[in-house]
């Protein structure tokens, strides 16, 4: 199928692109200009972006279809204009075996949606002590391997789980929290914290375990993502490390661009985040690490929470917040009150993730898979449990008006959303 | 910042949660309603009506003796029905949810839910999930707020010392995991004492309590000097031994209260404690029955206290 998207505002992060224009696919990639087109969009008024790169956002299958489904949260996807998603690896179980990568991979496939790309478990169940057969999962479509928030505390097994990922070039994407000093903490060690009675998680918990990560880079020459930056210390370290060279990248949730431990107000179980929401020093630093190219890009970290999980006293309540709907409109205020460009801000979710994703999608040059957000950047978006698709519907940005909603998603050519 | 969810929308009491937050006058008006009820409790016939017919719940997640002990005393001279539950597990091994729990006892037809729950924030969110007519009485949660025990402990101080105004307060101990000091100390600061101090060793400390408006000593003479009230703070028996302390008579060599270091307070000092005493942990016995000790009045003007909150709440 021909399609033409006709007098759309062009904007391709990857070249620097932004004028008006067509844009035409065929055969599922950006094409030539053809004179005679199947389908015509006409996105006057409206952004033509390349769809939206999410580095890591759960669908929560297998094992947890009551917080959410691989239809549900593929539906909310394409409904944000994320067109590719890495999915972490900590689903029941979770992903350290080729069958499961390979059925997740043919269910997702077969919902017609976004392309989902499975990260694949670092160690056997996440427990932090043995290797998963790496090669056997990149066979079934592992992109990379990771631990989730599971912790690695064993020093030993993460030295070894770099050399090996690295004889073979694989990429490692990882947290970095030291689960010693994170121990039962389940909020930013400051003064919010102790005002509510919460126990801590000191920013130097994300700063060691960094530390200790770079130390074994330098070792292993192994190429690593490091996954939601919390702290000050943190961006400091990685503008270090790579300065120096070190094959490493970072990302930083966008719920840590916009919010800081102030946001927990009373007790918002919504903004029990983790890694935790810190201080707004540390929150400045990332919105600075982030228009500096010290963090590479942002990523949604979608985590549908059912009620269960949420109506809780803070400490008990489940992690996480709901984002592929969200990541459009909160990257693009973060880009605003940065003063940044549309190209520059759309760089975060399409070129700069597609790039650690080793994709060829993120964006719009002829011959690139036809993966295609339209969105109006000044649409108002009201956030609402009624209005989020995702089955998960918690987020610390409820009641909030946000601007920038998604029209038309494309993937691969077929048009997979309309809104 | 939301709406300080213990007010309704009238800047009136509707649920006691925490002392963070709350005006100075309604301090003041817990603090004399408190002290004419103090009165009913020296009387012949300790009852009024003011809660006749209401019932209330103390819905206890955390085992308490003496708190759950004052507060049923306190609601039945105060003429209400009250229902005792000691539910001492968690309750997410429970099986049943907190707010579960909770709407089934609303069915009951409760007015009042006196709460303790060792998770921070627990009361705020069963206040958030109650119905208009029902109150939340936090009985302490976690290591969040123990604002009846706040209260109490203000209304020990201006009994004997009257003026907050002039007033140095030293909080010793185990200042981390207490709900006891967070909540005095936001009461001590809203109605003006200059200075509050907190004395313990670093591992008992929480990160930035200097924002609460304390001044942080380590040297328990040095913090200790010229005070008119001391508080001494229980420490539990599993923070005894481990990496915050190395042992009970390592912390009691530092920082239990004796006769000694007491010596540099003001001669006419008053000594607090919220109970239960540790005695040779974090206070000796010579200070702990001695002249400057007022631990047993705290627990009985604890039940004159939680009348007034209790039928402050429910006239709201």
């Amino acid at each position: 199928m021909k399609l033409q998207i006709k007098n759309g505002r062009v904007v391709d992060p990857a070249s620097g692109k932004d004028s008006v224009g067509d844009v035409y696919v065929a055969d599922g990639k950006i094409a030539e200009a053809f004179s005679k087109a199947d389908k015509t969009i006409d996105a006057k008024g409206l952004v033509v972006s390349p769809g939206f790169i999410d580095l890591s956002a759960r669908l929560r299958e297998p094992g947890f279809e009551y917080k959410a489904t691989l239809e549900s949260e593929m539906n909310a996807a394409v409904a944000g204009g994320v067109t590719s998603l890495a999915c972490p690896p900590d689903t029941d179980p979770p992903l350290d075996e080729p069958g499961l990568v390979d059925m997740l991979r043919r269910r997702a496939k077969s919902l017609e949606r976004a392309r989902v790309y499975p990260i694949g478990a670092l160690t056997v169940k996440l427990e932090g002590s043995a290797l998963t057969e790496m090669g056997q999962l990149a066979d079934a479509g592992c992109v990379a391997f990771s631990q989730a928030n599971a912790p690695l505390p064993d020093t030993q097994v993460l030295w070894r789980a770099l050399q090996y990922a690295a004889t073979f070039g694989f990429s490692t994407w990882l947290r970095v929290e030291d689960a010693w000093l994170a121990k039962s903490g389940v909020a930013h060690d400051g003064e919010v914290a102790t005002r509510l009675g919460l126990p801590g998680i000191p920013p130097f918990a994300e700063t060691i375990a960094l530390g200790t990560l770079l130390e074994l880079v330098r070792a292993t020459r192994a190429r690593v993502h490091v996954c939601r930056l919390s702290s000050a210390g943190a961006v400091e370290m990685m503008r270090a490390a790579k300065k120096e060279g070190l094959p490493v990248t970072c990302d930083v949730g966008i719920h840590h661009v916009h919010l800081c431990d102030m946001d927990l107000g009373y007790f918002d179980s919504n903004c029990r985040l983790d890694p935790p929401l810190r201080s707004q020093r540390d929150r400045d630093a990332l919105v600075q690490g982030l228009v500096g190219g010290v963090i590479d890009c942002v990523c949604s970290d979608h985590t549908p929470v059912d009620d269960d999980g949420k109506h809780l006293p803070f400490a008990e309540a489940e992690a996480g917040a709901t984002g592929l709907e969200l990541l459009l409109p909160l990257t693009l205020k973060w880009g605003a009150a940065s003063n940044l460009n549309l190209a520059a801000t759309l760089a975060r979710i399409t070129s700069q993730p597609a790039r650690i994703l080793g994709t060829a999608s993120g964006k719009l040059t002829v011959g690139a898979p036809a993966d295609i957000a339209i969105f109006d950047p000044q649409a108002p978006l009201r956030i609402s449990a009624e209005t989020l698709k995702s089955q998960g519907k918690n987020t610390p940005f409820f009641g909030h008006e946000l601007q920038g909603r998604v029209r038309t998603t494309i993937v691969a050519g077929n048009v997979v959303y309309e809104g | 910042m939301p709406r300080n969810p213990q007010l309704n929308e009238n800047g009136e009491l509707q649920h006691l949660l925490s002392i963070e937050g709350l005006p100075r006058e309604i301090l003041l008006q817990i603090l004399d309603t408190a002290e004419s009820f103090a009165g009913v409790t020296e009387r012949e016939v300790k009852k009024v009506p003011l809660l006749r017919g209401k019932s209330v719940f103390n819905l206890f997640f955390e085992p308490s003796t003496r708190t759950r002990t004052t507060f049923e005393i306190a609601a039945k001279r105060l003429s209400a029905d009250v229902i005792n539950l000691n539910i001492a597990i968690s309750s997410a091994t429970k099986g049943e949810s907190l707010l579960d729990t909770v709407a089934n006892l609303s069915a009951m037809q409760a007015d009042i839910f006196v709460v303790r729950h060792a998770s921070s924030g627990a009361p705020f969110l069963i206040a958030r999930h109650v119905k208009p007519h029902e109150h939340v009485v936090n009985a302490g949660d976690g290591r969040h707020a123990h604002p009846t025990q706040g209260l109490l402990d203000l209304f020990t101080i201006r009994h004997y010392k009257k003026d907050f105004t002039k007033l140095t307060v030293a909080i010793v101990g185990d200042v981390l995991h207490s709900r006891v000091a967070r909540s005095l100390i936001h009461g001590l600061t809203t109605l003006g004492a200059p200075e509050v101090r907190v004395i313990g060793p670093q591992t008992l400390m929480p990160a930035g309590v200097e924002a609460l408006g304390v001044k942080v000593f380590h040297d328990m003479k040095a913090g200790l000097k010229d005070a008119d009230v001391v508080v001494m703070l229980r420490l539990q028996n599993e923070r005894m031994r481990g990496a915050l302390l190395p042992s009970a008579q390592e912390f009691f060599k530092h920082y239990g209260l004796t006769l000694d270091k007491l010596a540099v307070a003001r001669r006419d000092a008053i000594v607090m404690h919220p109970g239960p005493m540790n005695r040779g942990v974090e206070i000796d016995s010579n200070v702990a029955d001695g002249p400057h000790s007022v631990i047993l009045p705290q627990v009985t003007f604890g039940i004159a206290v939680r009348m007034a909150v209790m039928s402050i709440v429910a006239g709201n």
